[in-house]
């Protein structure tokens, strides 16, 4: 199925180049539908076949071999990052479940928090990375993209699992507490297992969340060694090498679908325990 | 010994104090003694619930005083002196059968073994014993009630609490449970506190009925029930059995319901 999809797009990409005007075209004045030509459109078969080329003439390996390299850095701090934001997302939750009052205050600035330009809060975390000094700790670069992938990671988490921490039905938690059980009791008997089926999708969006603030805090912050600073670079040779900036985009997109299919690994395997979702 | 349930003078106001305010109940006294089965009935509106909540302790009576095994309520909940099972079974759909018999047992502390061993007994009492590793998704309607049943005793609390626990069943069902759970009741002698709205359950069931009207919710009535202890098919065909029904609909009837519609 995954597959046709992809077929799917490569087959309307080209037959857009195919039908689409050369040099872009103007709807009702404005200038909407893109260029054509093979310095704006290459073929797929291009993009493909540039994985073979080394990245540089004179360059010993395939530039697939730069790409996956990018993408193995920019995967551990990804997971760094949505490690640590489902860490936080999850205390949140719980806080939050726990203290009405709390849900109340912190709600809105975690929403707000999450209409703040990554862009513009890059550099600031990098500068304020560099003036933490913790003993002995320095406070190393890579740790900034990683931190703003968990910044854009705990908020799905953080909003799924309350929802899911609160989806109890009001008897079983009438229950509990008719057995004298304690918040603690309630919280891991109870309220974890009925957010299960929450619980999911939200880590399914801060995986893929965490490598979207991880590209783009390494794009703003000039972290070198990830797919983040492939891709800006490559997009500078665009009119010498069109092909090329591809080859590192779909790297990207191939690591955004490598987070999202750990968890729906985790997923299946938490399913074993969930034996009634699959039988409705 | 002292008396299983001993309700003094308690009123219930909720939003006291505000514009909203509903008094749920006033006045209420009732002293249920060890053994009893004691129904309340009443349109709904009349704080049976609410009064069952109040034994319970997960509501504080506005005034008035609630013991339990000559307990404050409070006292006997933290201990687990009673057993509670609501309309909805409300099984744990993560937990096999025999998980979630053991619930209340694990929460007290008990050791695996342990456990397990008095999880089988409930189940072989509420006659599930064969399913005990099945999950809740895979009974029928009455077999997850009569889990629900078995984890309420599981602890042996002295004391079990009902809020129509067979309102969702259909009439077969129900009138196969009502047997069942006078048995299983016989069995470990439990006191029983059952909230219901059906009058020939409450008939059938209890050895007093007490009715209860609203607005403010009270006792209005209290009907000895003595249908002797075996009760089987024929209970419900004989004579004693309707003139009971009839006792309890005519209580009822006096009260007051037009501004219910």
């Amino acid at each position: 199925m995954f597959g046709l999809a992809l077929l799917l797009v490569a087959a309307i990409w080209e037959l857009y180049k195919w039908v689409g005007p050369e040099d872009g075209g103007t709807l009702f004045g404005w200038a909407i539908l893109p260029r054509t030509n093979d310095y704006a459109m290459p073929h797929v078969w291009e993009m493909l076949a540039r994985y073979a080329q080394p990245e540089r003439r004179g360059f010993p390996t395939p530039i697939i071999a730069t790409v996956a390299s990018g993408a193995w850095f920019s995967l551990r701090l990804a997971l760094t990052g949505f490690v640590m934001g489902t860490l936080v997302g999850l205390g949140l939750a719980i806080v939050m479940a726990r203290f009405k009052v709390v849900e109340r205050g912190l709600l809105p600035y975690l929403v707000v928090s999450q209409t703040v330009p990554l862009i513009a809060l890059a550099p600031l975390v990098v500068s304020w990375g560099g003036k933490l000094h913790l003993g002995e700790f320095e406070w190393p670069r890579w740790l900034s993209a990683a931190v703003l992938g968990a910044f854009l990671a705990f908020f799905p988490v953080a909003v799924g699992t309350l929802k899911g921490l609160t989806s109890a039905p009001a008897a079983a938690v009438e229950l509990m507490d008719s057995y004298a059980a304690s918040w603690r009791q309630t919280l891991f008997k109870l309220r974890f297992p009925a957010a299960v089926p929450y619980l999911v999708p939200a880590l399914r969006l801060g995986a893929t969340a965490s490598v979207v603030g991880v590209v783009v805090a390494e794009i703003s912050t000039g972290l070198a060694g990830g797919i983040g600073r492939l891709i800006i670079e490559y997009a500078r040779e665009a009119t010498a090498d069109p092909a090329k900036v591809y080859t590192a985009v779909f790297g990207a997109a191939a690591l955004g679908l490598l987070m999202a299919g750990m968890v729906a690994v985790a997923d299946l395997m938490l399913m074993r325990n969930r034996p009634w979702e699959v039988a409705e | 010994m002292s008396a299983a349930v001993e309700v003094h003078d308690v009123s219930k106001v909720f939003n006291a104090g505000r514009p909203n305010a509903v008094e749920a109940l006033v006045d209420i006294d009732l002293t249920i003694e060890p053994g009893e089965f004691v129904s309340l009935i009443g349109p709904s509106g009349c704080g049976k619930s609410t009064a069952l909540r109040l034994i319970a302790n997960l509501l504080e009576p506005t005034s008035g005083e609630v013991l339990v095994n000559g307990k404050p309520a409070l006292k006997a909940r933290l201990d687990q002196d009673y057993g509670m099972a609501f309309q909805q079974a409300g099984l744990f759909d993560w937990r096999t059968v025999a998980k979630n018999v053991e619930l209340p047992l694990e929460l007290k502390g008990w050791d695996k073994a342990k456990r397990r061993t008095r999880a089988l007994e409930m189940l072989d009492l509420v006659k599930l014993g064969d399913f005990a590793d099945h999950f809740p998704w895979q009974l029928s309607g009455g077999m997850q009630q009569r889990v629900a049943i078995g984890r309420a005793l599981a602890a042996h609390p002295p004391l079990l609490l009902m809020d129509e626990p067979f309102g969702a069943l259909d009439e077969m069902t129900r009138e196969h449970m009502q047997a069942e759970l006078l048995r299983i009741c016989g069995e470990t002698s439990s006191t029983v506190v059952f909230v219901t709205h059906s009058i020939p359950e409450a008939v059938y069931l209890s050895t007093r009925v007490v009715v209860m009207s609203p607005r403010p919710g009270r006792i209005t009535d209290v009907i000895g029930v003595d249908l002797g202890p075996r009760r089987g098919l024929e209970t419900r065909e004989a004579v004693a059995f309707f003139e009971k029904i009839t006792e309890v609909r005519e209580a009822l009837r006096g009260i007051d319901t037009s501004d219910l519609a």
